[in-house]
């Protein structure tokens, strides 16, 4: 049981809470997530981990209402509960001085990759953040992101917000005005960190990217976070999230993400006909 | 005593037709009537051989004895001694290779219904509103941590508490019960039992805190700062593949994802619970055990027209239990013995839709004592599906001891133990069932169980560890 103190609305569809959750707080390293289950009869979803303040027991969660369980989530307010409250679970990212470090995060991505770019400020390196969204309404955390960056880049596919066109292209420039990053880490849509993989790659910058596959237990039992990695099958949830992006299949990531997509409507459909209420709000956020 | 009856009294169950397509338990029980009946034929042997089958010394004719003579407490009483969930084993036991396999009668005619009857005295007690209470002794003040609420934790919490120490279980589900409640499915173990008796070990003082990773929320380091002694009963948990070309296409699921779904997170009622599954058409599932009948028979229930197992053996070198090849049988399923798969074949989709496979034929005896499976050159072929469940076994969960330097670990990833005790490499330290031993039984979990708690009892009482690795 975990009890919202917190809730907060920050661009269409994307929501932030403060749970009280000591015991996850107090192990949470960055690149680590949470599995909830709102109630009885709820589904368990995957979260990222957006921040922890561990002497307050207080976690952090940011997520885009996308189908039932998120929109579900999104209806809750400050004070009331959520049944189970999972974690920390995955791998932390690994954190070390590389130099200059480089996060680029599309859409909800960006609350997600917060703690690991503060963590690897903290560890000395010279950090550049690339953050993009669809347009300017979706802008999010760019106040935190530029405290815990030394360069910071926002793109809009629109261009209504800072640098018009996606973060590879700002990625490309960087990489092309002579930038050398030990490391990139990117987090975000399936197909922009396909995309990241394939800027860095020709370039040799080892990159690492957290995959986001669907997940139950997410303690290694039921192998339905399956990902191909290097040609080698890896849980994502006990043996990641992050992986060398360089090697990982994000086609078949793609395509199993897809696996339960006329299941999906039915639930929200299901949910929607209980509930009475038009949700447009959630729908024109879409998908990060 | 009159001759005893040659065949057992058998008990009611749902027509096949209709219970393929339901989840409500397939056998009624006994009336008090027919357990009578049953306990009856047993001969009450002076040196019951049946004691030797069953792995924790349950006093089988004591109990059955009971029953006849319509004790029905005192048959209880007698059971809770050696066994805290016999409801539970009644139902999921391999009684034909163990307790029944090894009753006198088995040579001549039908053995006794001894799991029939067991599981018959527990349904009885439930009935009733009150329970044989497990006498406990005075509080130690010593505090024990059991990690998995599966049948060895379980065993182990109930043990410890009757010790009178205090009893905390972290369990990393939302619900405890293991395999009980994740794996097996409603159908032959009704998930209300399980509940049942994780309430008795509630009840009993045992404090259970779910949603809890040990290894993730905790470690075992941090555990024993708070904790006298640490009991490790996590299970074997990391699904196998065939590792086959296709496999991760749409469609394919481990059985243990499969049965996650429909069983813990109810998928069979899905939109009233949010969890989906695919409901397939062509159900096939890979492997012979109890797990390949329990996904292929979900699968008849979640609406296959067509549910099939798919096996490199026969039909008697599989290792289920053989009541559940009876019933699997009886409701239709298909069973495509000796032989093996291949590869997956998707479609442009990425959907599975066929899975192709080779005929075997059985060769010389291999390590396990059965007939090794050899291909048969050029007899590929097809079978068309939508969904498979591959059912071939498991690894023991790596989230411990990954996380738990100085814990000892075999090439196979299982907890090494002493055996006559449970104690792992590490001080204050215990483990047993399936994460010791590799995917086994129930009944065993909890033997290792009770080996482990008279052992945490004894290190809690003499405060003496000593290296059961090191030479002795
Ligand atoms: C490690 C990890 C961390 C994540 N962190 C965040 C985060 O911080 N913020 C955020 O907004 N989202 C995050 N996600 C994605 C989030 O879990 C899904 O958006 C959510 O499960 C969708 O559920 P739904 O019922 O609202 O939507 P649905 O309509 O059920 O699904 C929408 C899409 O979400 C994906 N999805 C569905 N079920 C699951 C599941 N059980 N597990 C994972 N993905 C699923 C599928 O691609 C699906 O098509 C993360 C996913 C993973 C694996
Ligand atoms: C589908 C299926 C059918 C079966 N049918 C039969 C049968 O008919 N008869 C029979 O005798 N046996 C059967 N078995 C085998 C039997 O269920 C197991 O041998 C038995 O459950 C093992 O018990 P256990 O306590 O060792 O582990 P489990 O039952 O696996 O329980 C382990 C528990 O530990 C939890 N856990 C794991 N890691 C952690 C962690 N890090 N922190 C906290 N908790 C953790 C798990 O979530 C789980 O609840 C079946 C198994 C399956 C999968
Ligand atoms: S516990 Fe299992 S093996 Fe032992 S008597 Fe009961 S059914 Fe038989
Ligand atoms: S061996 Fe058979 S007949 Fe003898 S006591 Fe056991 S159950 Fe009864
Ligand atoms: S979510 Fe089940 S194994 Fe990863």
């Amino acid at each position: 049981m975990s009890r919202i103190l917190k809730k907060e609305l920050l661009a269409p569809g994307i929501k932030r809470f403060e749970l009280d959750a000591p015991d996850v707080a107090r192990k949470a390293r960055p690149g680590q997530f949470v599995v909830l289950r709102i109630h009885e009869r709820g589904e368990r979803i995957p979260l990222t981990i957006a921040d922890t303040r561990p002497e307050d027991g207080v976690v952090v969660i940011v997520f885009l209402e996308v189908g039932k369980t998120t929109r579900e989530l999104g209806e809750l307010e400050a004070g009331q509960e959520i049944m189970d409250f999972i974690g920390p679970l995955g791998r932390p990212s690994e954190i070390e001085n590389f130099g200059t470090a480089v996060c680029v995060a599309g859409g909800v991505g960006t609350p997600e990759i917060y703690p690991v770019a503060r963590a690897l400020k903290q560890a000395g390196n010279r950090v550049i953040a690339i953050i993009g969204f669809r347009s300017q309404a979706l802008v999010t955390m760019e106040t935190e992101m530029r405290s815990v960056s030394d360069e910071l880049i926002v793109t809009t596919d629109d261009g209504s917000y800072g640098r018009k066109g996606f973060v590879t292209d700002a990625l490309n420039e960087l990489l092309a005005r002579g930038e050398k990053p030990g490391r990139v880490f990117a987090v975000g849509p399936v197909i922009m960190m396909k995309m990241v993989a394939e800027c860095t790659r020709a370039a040799g910058v080892p990159t690492v990217a957290s995959l986001n596959p669907i997940m139950v237990d997410a303690t290694g039992m039921c192998g339905v976070c399956r990902c191909t990695v290097g040609g080698e099958m890896k849980l994502a949830c006990v043996d990641g999230p992050e992986f060398d992006a360089h090697q990982v299949d994000f086609d078949e990531l793609l395509t199993r993400l897809k696996v339960y997509l006329p299941e999906e409507k039915r639930a929200l459909e299901h949910w929607q006909e209980g509930h009475g209420t038009c949700r447009c709000a959630g729908k024109e956020a879409g998908n990060g | 005593m009159a001759k005893p009856a040659p065949t057992r009294t058998p008990m009611r169950e749902q027509d096949p037709g209709v219970r393929a397509r339901n989840f409500d338990e397939v056998p009624h029980g006994y009336s008090p009537e027919e357990a009578a009946a049953e306990a009856q034929r047993c001969l009450r042997c002076k040196k019951p051989t049946c004691v030797n089958g069953c792995p924790v010394e349950v006093d089988i004719p004591g109990f059955i004895g009971a029953i006849a003579e319509g004790r029905l407490w005192d048959a209880m009483t007698v059971m809770k001694r050696t066994n805290v969930l016999p409801a539970i084993c009644g139902r999921v036991c391999p009684q034909e290779t163990q307790c029944e396999g090894e009753c006198v009668l088995a040579k001549k005619m039908e053995p006794v219904a001894i799991g029939n009857l067991e599981r018959f005295i527990a349904d009885w007690e439930a009935e009733q509103n009150e329970c044989v209470m497990c006498e406990k002794l005075p509080p130690t003040g010593r505090k024990v941590a059991v990690i998995g609420a599966g049948p060895a934790g379980l065993t182990v919490a109930g043990d410890c508490l009757k010790f009178g120490h205090e009893v905390t279980v972290f369990e990393a589900l939302h619900a405890p019960g293991g395999v009980l409640v994740y794996g097996i499915p409603e159908f032959r173990l009704p998930k209300s039992i399980v509940e049942r008796e994780v309430n008795f070990i509630r009840d009993t003082g045992a404090k259970l805190v779910t949603n809890f990773v040990v290894g993730m929320t905790r470690t075992i380091a941090e555990l024993l700062e708070d904790f006298d002694a640490v009991f490790v009963g996590t299970g074997a948990g990391r699904p196998w593949f065939m590792e086959l070309p296709g496999e991760n296409a749409l469609g394919i699921y481990s059985a243990n994802e499969y049965l996650t779904r429909s069983n813990l997170m109810k998928a069979y009622l899905f939109p009233e619970y949010d969890t989906p599954i695919v409901r397939g058409k062509r159900v096939a599932t890979i492997g012979g055990g109890n797990v390949a009948m329990d996904s292929a028979r979900t699968a008849l229930r979640l609406g296959a027209e067509e549910s099939i197992i798919v096996y490199r053996r026969s039909r008697q070198e599989m290792p289920a239990r053989e009541a559940e090849i009876h019933h699997a049988e009886q409701e239709g399923i298909r069973f495509e013995f000796l032989t093996n798969p291949v590869r997956y074949v998707a479609n442009k989709q990425g959907w599975v839709e066929a899975l192709e496979c080779l005929r075997m034929e059985l060769g010389e005896p291999d390590a396990s004592g059965r007939r090794r499976p050899v291909p048969v050159k050029g007899s590929e072929f097809r079978i068309p599906v939508d969904t498979v469940v591959v059912a071939i076994g498991n690894s023991p969960n790596p989230l411990i001891p990954q996380t738990t330097p100085g814990l000892e670990v075999s090439k196979r990833g299982t907890i090494v133990v002493d055996p006559a005790t449970g104690r792992t490499s590490k001080k204050g330290v215990f483990a047993g069932g399936d994460i010791v031993t590799g995917a086994a039984t129930v009944i065993l979990a909890m033997g290792a169980g009770r080996i482990a708690a008279n052992s945490i009892d004894e290190y809690l009482k003499t405060g003496n560890w000593q290296d059961p690795t090191g030479s002795q």
